[in-house]
């Protein structure tokens, strides 16, 4: 989230009219001593960033590994034909995906506003620290580890049914229930990221002016409505921007974490990007794969210059500003 | 980040005004649970591991504090076997992936730390361009087969050796360095190889620790890659064994661990010591990551 905030300014920060005092070659000259620190990585990124989208050719092939990518014959259209012709498989991956984000948007986006708001609010600092700490963790452990231990608590033979048996309690069936599936799927995420997620806030509530409350309860307005004409309008730009961003990405819905749990059918856990995943990897249909995966970023290209479009007609920033 | 120094001061955090009674409660409340969410799953992980079998039945499958806690569980997974290999793959994996990752981005970031010098400006479009696409799973797949990387650990990091966002927060962090050092030393006739390894690279310690943290967190946690790219079962790393045996729940016997025929420890607590093991490292990395984050090192990378 963070990369977008930080573009507009270091785009920017090369001021176009001064480097022109001096000749091409001459800065050329002067200058190649630093290019060279930029060569292994701007290989790195040619070779695995620009090179790899030029893979993306066999969407319109059939792609047969033994013959390789030049010798695929070409087929046109026909896989994006499969596509927009209604395939169930398809439609069931774009509805499943939809719900996700739907849940994601309505209920793990607020969380982490909601919690910010609490961890600014609070006048200790060693417990507020603390509680942070605790919270930023979970963060940075991988979906392996994530689900591990969800399954060790809600699972089958995890604790809480166990302590349910114990009591003579009938056990709650969590893990691998299609029904519970995106009930799951959604805590995981805010059990997740909920903490990490605060830290722009806090960082964007750290830097409202105090005398704006002490103006607005001068005037006599209580905290319910500080918070409703100070604090929120603070962090409203963010808002915008981070739901924009959430936005372009509504076809992903965690793509890891829903590939290591899809014990409950594919009815309801297949996603477009596990729909990629299978149909390339287990059953070889390497041409209908590639064509969603494309169809899946353009469009997720096309909802973020939108939505852009769209904050900037209500005269927010947005994720950037052409000048 | 430097508000909240400011207002420290003080000894009151920037805050609306003083909340009443029962919202404090409630805040209390909501924190306590919030902290309880988190932490809870760790100690019933961390106690399972520690349990022996008489423990586990008598409280019937999970303990929450073991009264005999023992090492076990442990003992039997390092001594050899799947386990043990898999995690000095993954301690390999990180520390060299974490070295070269550093050399690659700090240079790098060093050569666009300097907004007037020769392409600048279409060498940080290459960057930030990163970060708006990825080519996707297939591509990628394809790429690295072409270049006979499959079951090499090369696929695992060669990939994910730079990435726009280190690029970026490392190039802002030196830019805000000081110029007149530079310029002096500049003056004084060092060569830039010179600049960057006696001066930028020491000056940056606090900005590559965090971002060298980055690197080894992502490279310990990287599992799909290695499920795409990985086939020996020989080379796989930390995380695609913890999915083979707990979250898929593989029978994990004599035949997986060192291969002594002996009395294992229960299932339930080598599976838990496989998580332990997999979470320490970054249960001891992350009040570091926090304490610098609150220095800025980040935040004010990105305001910019």
């Amino acid at each position: 989230m963070a990369l977008t905030i930080d573009k507009r300014p270091a785009v920017k920060s090369a001021p176009p009219g001064s480097p022109h005092s001096l000749g091409r070659l001459a800065r050329l000259k002067r200058d190649w001593g630093l290019l060279v620190f930029a060569v292994p990585g701007l290989l790195v990124f040619l070779v695995f960033h620009y090179v790899p989208l030029l893979g993306n050719v066999i969407a319109f092939k059939d792609y047969q590994p033994y013959l390789g990518v030049r010798q695929s014959p070409w087929v046109g259209f026909s896989n994006f034909a499969l596509i927009f012709s209604g395939d169930p498989e398809v439609l069931n991956a774009l509805k499943n995906t939809l719900v996700l984000t739907v849940l994601q948007v309505a209920f793990v986006f607020p969380a982490p506003i909601v919690l910010a708001l609490v961890l600014n609010s609070l006048m200790y600092e060693p417990i507020k620290r603390f509680v942070q700490s605790v919270l930023y963790m979970p963060h940075f452990l991988s979906w392996v580890i994530v689900v591990a231990i969800f399954q060790q608590i809600l699972g089958n033979a995890g604790l809480l049914n166990t302590y349910l048996r114990h009591k003579g309690i009938e056990p709650i069936e969590i893990i691998g229930n299609p029904d519970a599936f995106r009930a799951l799927i959604t805590s995981q995420v805010i059990w997740k990221d909920t903490g990490w997620g605060t830290i722009l806030f806090l960082a964007a509530l750290s830097r409202v002016d105090q005398e704006q409350y002490e103006a607005a309860s001068v005037d006599g307005a209580g905290p319910a409505r500080q918070m409703w004409h100070v604090t929120l309008p603070a962090l409203r730009p963010l808002i915008i921007l981070l739901g924009i961003l959430r936005l372009g990405d509504s076809l992903s819905v965690g793509f890891e974490q829903i590939l290591l749990q899809q014990g409950a059918g594919t009815e309801v856990t297949e996603v477009l990007d596990t729909y990629v995943y299978h149909h390339a990897f287990q059953q070889g249909e390497w041409g209908i794969s590639a064509a969603v995966g494309l169809v899946k970023g353009v469009v997720g290209l096309a909802l973020v210059l939108g939505a852009n479009k769209v904050a900037h007609l209500f005269g927010e920033d947005g994720v950037y500003r052409s000048r | 980040m430097n508000t909240t120094a400011r207002t420290r001061t003080n000894g009151r955090s920037p805050a609306m005004a003083p909340a009443s009674v029962p919202i404090k409660i409630l805040k209390a409340i909501v924190l306590l649970i919030a902290c309880g969410l988190v932490v809870m799953p760790f100690v019933s992980v961390i106690s399972t591991s520690l349990a022996d079998q008489q423990q586990i039945t008598d409280a019937g499958g999970y303990v929450l504090l073991p009264d005999r806690p023992s090492l076990s569980a442990y003992s039997s997974i390092l001594a050899g076997g799947v386990v043990a290999r898999a995690l000095l793959v993954s301690v390999g994996i990180a520390v060299v992936g974490t070295v070269l990752g550093l050399i690659v981005t700090s240079a790098m970031a060093y050569s666009l730390s300097r907004p007037t010098s020769f392409a600048h400006k279409p060498i940080l479009m290459v960057v930030l361009l990163t970060m708006l696409f990825s080519p996707g799973i297939i591509p990628n797949y394809l790429l690295i087969k072409q270049l006979g990387l499959l079951n090499s650990w090369w696929s695992l990091i060669l990939p994910v050796l730079v990435t726009g966002f280190s690029v970026i927060v490392l190039r802002s962090f030196m830019m805000g360095l000081p110029p007149d050092i530079l310029e002096s030393a500049r003056i004084d006739g060092a060569n830039d190889l010179q600049i960057f390894v006696r001066i930028i690279l020491p000056l940056s310690k606090a900005a590559l620790a965090v971002i060298g943290l980055f690197f080894a967190v992502g490279f310990w946690n990287s599992w799909f890659n290695a499920l795409l790219y990985i086939n020996d079962p020989s080379k796989l790393p930390l995380p695609l064994v913890l999915r083979t045996y707990v979250v898929d729940n593989a029978r994990l016997g004599a035949e997986q661990l060192s291969g002594e025929a002996g009395v294992l420890p229960p299932t339930q607590s080598l599976q838990m010591a496989i998580l332990v093991i997999s979470l320490i490292p970054i249960l001891l990395v992350c009040p570091f990551l926090q304490r610098h984050f609150t220095k800025g090192v980040l935040v004010g990378a990105v305001k910019g």
